[in-house]
């Protein structure tokens, strides 16, 4: 059994609720998985601490017209790419920061704060990022349906 | 005397010692940092929503233009992506000249790390003599993809350009006289007491912190992380490429400098494989316009450490999300750690010891007479002539140390 069909057996074994359509290996070294807003704590606790996935390499946050998804890119020393994904509702998205993991989460996380309008609890004041400081509150650029027109009004 | 005062004072986004837009909030007691808030964004043009509009093969050029150094890092690794959503087998040709350019590119960046690192701690000797061997890779460059940067030789499906025997033979050459140079820098870098003294101890990042902190490239790999993409995850040509991740535990910009010199002597053996093993065969394959549907997460080693594109495809010819993670974001949070309870001298050098971003894309200069008012246009090789006459006019001249040298050789 290859690596990463055998961190797939041990993630459904261990958690009931994931079942086999939502783990995808795509290729060597790199798994897609889709996980529940009430699982994604625990399924990172473990992918952490006990599959040694201890490199954040970015968080991705996209809008898909009906959900906002992100995306956790978890990399362990083997090579292998864990993208760990989770849906939140599009009006109000709403998750928890995960920097007690990975310090360096908190600049992805406030980038997913400017460009999608996502609120993330836990996550410490501190300087916006990338937008300027005199952007117009509310405007979340890489949300499907911004209009850019509003930067044209005075 | 009185207690010395808590200070915070802004540095940047524009500021003499900075040489890209970043602002740092220093908090400071006497000479003393006592933390630093960093503020970024200063160069964030939309790229990421631009590629939402555009088409894949727009998009490559596009986002060959995020860096002015790492250009060719940031266009593999989108394309990359695209191609395994697209199931598409680039030739084994391609994927080696794609390797070529990526070292090419790794050695013009590390020596420009390198007069950069020399001039921020005033040793602007070491700027002078890497920068004018920085011009025989980028020579190199320029010839084989027509540029000195943004190269422009990717393609969904394999690269644009082939390369001939003759370009072969002059890049061995090219690489026998860097190395050369390169050993020399390494000597300096070992014996050099300025060197040393001034960077020993300076920027320090434990290996933990490293870990914790999510540092990636060089600054990792100086911590003792042996993280690099080539060997963890390889692409291209690399997994039939002998060659060693150079990691180094002196945790500080001592020990990046050391990593990044001896990296370069990995990438002339990296070049020197490609050349003797490149095979022959077509040089790209034919790619569809509409990518199918499917999403895809591709890692490269750039020169600054691991880049990240994630793209998702949605059946047409524009891609629904493109995401791009360089890898100076994944440093900024190491620079404050390496900062705290540090001098405020030593933030110029701390912050270059990462090797942020920026660009060196000036080829063409115009060149007005004020006379008569015309103009021409001069290339590089017009002004570096201009630039070697005006100086031996005035009794400087290298000409017999440029022979030396080339005897050496």
């Amino acid at each position: 059994m290859s690596a990463e069909e055998k961190i797939k057996q041990e993630l459904l074994a261990k958690f009931k609720s994931l079942t086999d359509d939502k783990i995808r290996i795509q290729r060597a070294r790199r798994i897609f998985a889709d996980v529940a807003l009430e699982d994604f704590f625990s399924v990172l606790d473990y992918l952490v601490k006990e599959q040694k996935f201890n490199q954040l390499s970015a968080v991705t946050g996209m809008d898909e017209m009906d959900k906002i998804t992100l995306i956790y890119h978890l990399a362990q020393e083997t090579g292998i790419v864990f993208n760990l994904k989770v849906s939140l509702a599009r009006l109000n998205p709403v998750m928890k920061t995960i920097i007690a993991y990975f310090p360096s989460g908190e600049i992805y996380e406030r980038e997913i704060v400017d460009l999608l309008g996502v609120k993330f609890e836990g996550l410490p004041e501190g300087r916006r990022y990338p937008l300027p400081d005199d952007w117009p509150a509310g405007q979340h650029p890489l949300l499907k349906d911004w209009d850019p027109s509003i930067l044209d009004k005075k | 005397m009185a207690e010395k005062r808590k200070f915070t004072i802004p540095i940047g986004p524009q500021h003499p010692a900075l040489k890209e837009p970043a602002s740092f909030s220093v908090a400071l007691k006497g000479e003393k940092i006592l933390g630093v808030e960093i503020k970024l964004g200063y160069n964030h043009r939309g790229l990421e929503k631009a590629c939402e509009s555009r088409t894949f093969i727009q998009d490559i050029y596009l986002i060959e233009r995020i860096c002015g150094i790492c250009s060719h890092s940031h266009s593999t690794c989108f394309i990359q992506a695209v191609e395994e959503i697209a199931s598409l087998q680039i030739p084994a040709r391609a994927s080696y000249i794609r390797t070529l350019v990526g070292e090419l590119e790794r050695i013009h960046s590390h020596l420009l790390w390198l007069g950069v690192a020399g001039h921020e701690i005033g040793f602007d000797t070491l700027l002078m003599y890497s920068w004018r061997d920085r011009e025989v890779v980028m020579d190199v460059l320029a010839e084989l993809t027509g540029n000195r940067v943004n190269y422009g030789i990717n393609t969904i499906g394999g690269v644009r350009r082939d390369i001939t025997e003759e370009q072969v033979k002059t890049i061995a050459a090219a690489i026998d006289i860097l190395e050369e140079r390169t050993k020399y820098y390494v000597e300096v870098a070992q014996q050099e007491t300025t060197i040393i003294k001034r960077l020993s101890g300076v920027g320090l990042l434990s290996h933990d912190d490293a870990l914790r902190l999510g540092a990636v490239g060089p600054t990792a790999r100086a911590s003792s992380i042996p993280r690099d993409v080539r060997k963890d995850d390889p692409y291209a040509a690399y997994a039939e490429l002998d060659f060693k991740v150079i990691t180094d535990d002196h945790n500080d910009i001592y020990g990046r400098t050391v990593v990044r010199l001896l990296e370069l002597m990995e990438s002339y053996k990296i070049i020197r494989q490609v050349l003797a093993k490149l095979p022959a065969g077509d040089i790209c394959v034919k790619a569809p316009r509409k990518i199918p549907a499917g999403e895809a997460l591709s890692r490269y080693e750039a020169p600054r450490g691991e880049d990240m594109h994630y793209v998702k495809a949605n059946g047409t010819e524009k891609p629904d999300r493109v995401k791009v993670r360089a890898p100076t974001l994944a440093n900024t949070q190491s620079v404050k750690t390496m900062l705290k309870d540090r001098n405020l001298a030593d933030m110029p050098i701390v912050i270059a010891a990462i090797d942020p971003c920026f660009s060196c894309t000036d080829r063409m200069t115009q060149v007005a007479d004020l006379n008569n008012g015309s103009t021409q246009v001069w290339d590089w090789e017009r002004l570096r002539l201009q630039g070697i006459e005006w100086y031996r006019k005035r009794g400087v001249d290298f000409t017999a140390l440029n022979n030396k040298l080339k005897q050496r050789l």
